[in-house]
């Protein structure tokens, strides 16, 4: 009896459990099963995001005044941690300001059009072994495809302000997105090329070794599930930071906030936003992160997968093995890994020039992702004692290139041109 | 059950699709003009999506709605920010523009030949994205690298103008 349960134990799959117990009792009704399935994949998202983000917003201004020798907000319970709950019900309390300029219309939108989005793009991150809300074999295209409109919502929330403090922060934002884009897809393509599926799911699998997760001894098992991650080879190193790196401006964070730069902009195009639209501008920005976050880990962090106490599941003879931590927990630690970094680099790094961030972009990051793609496809297809040595020239050699290439020469007078 | 809604989602897209192309055509700002314009895009994609062209109706999204159209819209930033709102009705412009489209409808209906129907193609099963690049890469190579090195040629060509403007007026500020 005992042994069966420990079998049938599977703390990794205890929501995949939960979801085909559901649909299994209401299976007399498939209407109702298949809406119960759609639900079960939704409501959590947008139940646990929202809450993310509050826990986000704290821990960034905590983390901050801690790097600026403060104590950050510790008034409202016990570490300050009621504050995102005080700051909501103010938010929600303020009195809705739009200019009499205003396009109505385009600033009623501008800040769902924001939510929306961010919340759309979660649908294909894996959140552990079968947890893909939508399993979609265009998966990280639909993720940048839907994910840039959130551009063009930035620029229509400047635009409908009639404020060139607004405006100036759209068009900057405008300029700096379209710029990094380029760099971050490229920067998203190797780990493509690797699985050969833009299906996320398969993206994350192709990262475990799963002859070896699935026998052998416990220390097998953890290198087998942890030592595939894509970071762990010359291109996927180089290819995770220019990923990192270009979705810093992506979401505007420091050190590429120019659109909202708040000593020369006010707040760029969230100055005529108050009340709930600037919170739900920061909902956005925050899901956005996340979401960014989680494509980073998904794409060369393994996802879901992580060293673990991993026992047979007992079903099939090729079921994968069962797991004590379950997956989402390693993807929700890799996440706010990724913000605990975020919130470090913009406390330490000033605000780019707007000439030095397009030179950045398109001299640095757009070459270094191209010359990355050759490396990974040498890697791929070359066996292993050639591969390291090839990808490793080619990837670090390319970082060393443009290193030498970019090199400022001097500081000279300098020119502006658009703002 | 499965073709109805199909068939509703269809039309759900259609009918979007032509109500934002009328108001991209009828708005009267820039702005509007150009968000109606990407709504038809994401409309389109949409269409796309239900042909399970899932490949094609996410590239129309992201590189259209998502990178044509944020250009467009910074060009109507750069463009004369006055002139935004008074765009009054030509006529002569409206029927001539009529007349275009009822001619280009024409064409498309006789090279369709609506009323003869033939067979399409089967749709090759399984994952569209590779055989779309194989494709690519095999058969349509020559015209697929054309295209790059005339989008890279138009790409030089801007620059080239830019500078000689730049480069006069240096010259006529140093004279």
């Amino acid at each position: 009896m005992m042994c069966t349960l420990a079998a049938t134990f599977n703390p990794d799959r205890v929501l995949v459990g939960l979801a085909e117990w559901v649909t299994n009792a209401l299976s007399a009704w498939p209407a109702l099963s298949s809406l119960a399935l759609i639900l079960m994949s939704t409501v959590p998202l947008v139940a646990i995001f929202p809450g993310c983000f509050a826990v986000a917003t704290w821990l960034e201004r905590k983390g901050l005044g801690r790097f600026q020798n403060r104590i950050g907000p510790n008034r409202t319970g016990p570490f300050g941690l009621l504050q995102p709950a005080a700051d909501g019900i103010k938010m929600l309390l303020k009195e809705d300001i739009v200019p009499a300029q205003a396009d109505k219309f385009f600033h009623f939108w501008a800040p769902i059009l924001a939510v929306v989005p961010a919340f759309l793009v979660l649908a294909v991150i894996p959140f552990g072994r079968q947890m893909v809300p939508a399993q979609l074999d265009i998966g990280v295209l639909y993720f940048f495809g839907v994910g840039s409109m959130s551009t063009l919502v930035v620029f229509v929330a400047g635009w409908a302000s009639r404020n060139k403090y607004s405006m100036l922060g759209g068009m900057r934002a405008i300029a700096q997105v379209v710029s990094y884009e380029a760099a971050l897809v490229l920067a998203a393509v190797p780990p493509i090329m690797a699985a050969g599926s833009m299906n996320t799911a398969h993206i994350v699998e192709s990262q475990i070794v799963a002859e070896w997760v699935s026998g052998g001894n416990i220390l097998v098992q953890n290198a087998g599930s942890l030592l595939g991650w894509h970071v762990f080879t010359p291109w996927g190193f180089c290819g995770f930071l220019l990923f990192f790196v270009a979705s810093l401006a992506e979401l505007n964070r420091s050190p590429f906030d120019l659109p909202e730069a708040d000593s020369e902009l006010v707040a760029g195009h969230l100055t005529e936003f108050s009340g709930f639209k600037y919170a739900l501008f920061f909902l956005a920005e925050y899901v956005n992160l996340f979401a960014i976050a989680a494509l980073a880990a998904t794409l060369y962090l393994g996802g879901w997968s992580g060293p673990n106490f991993f026992w047979p599941a007992g079903l099939a003879e090729s079921a994968p093995p069962a797991a004590l931590v379950p997956g989402f927990v390693w993807l929700f630690a890799k996440m706010f890994a990724m913000l605990g970094v975020m919130i470090w680099i913009r406390a330490t790094f000033p605000r780019l020039r707007v000439d030095q961030l397009m030179g950045f972009a398109w001299k640095f990051l757009l070459p270094l992702a191209l010359a990355n793609i050759v490396s990974a496809a040498f890697f791929i297809r070359l066996p292993w004692w050639a591969a390291w040595p090839i990808s490793l020239g080619l990837s670090f050699g390319a970082y060393a290139a443009l290193c030498v290439v970019n090199r400022q020469k001097g500081i000279g007078p300098r020119e502006y041109r658009y703002a | 059950m499965e073709s109805f809604v199909s068939s509703l989602v269809f039309w759900v897209f259609a009918t979007g699709l032509v109500a934002f192309s009328v108001l991209t055509v009828a708005g009267r700002s820039p702005v509007s003009s150009a968000m109606s314009l990407v709504a038809t895009m994401i409309f389109v994609g949409g269409i796309l999506i239900t042909l399970q062209a899932y490949f094609l109706g996410m590239m129309q999204v992201m590189v259209y709605a998502g990178a044509v159209m944020v250009l467009f819209l910074f060009i109507i930033m750069l463009l004369n920010l006055d002139q935004e709102s008074v765009r009054k009705k030509a006529w002569v412009k409206a029927l001539s523009g009529v007349a275009l489209c009822g001619g280009l409808f024409w064409i498309l209906l006789g090279g369709l030949g609506l009323g003869q129907s033939r067979p399409l193609p089967p749709v090759p099963q399984g994952s569209d994205i590779r055989d779309l690049g194989r494709l690519l890469f095999t058969e349509y190579l020559l015209p697929f690298e054309l295209t790059a090195v005339l989008l890279l040629v138009a790409i030089v060509g801007v620059i080239l103008l830019c500078h000689q403007v730049r480069d006069r007026a240096a010259k006529k500020g140093g004279a």
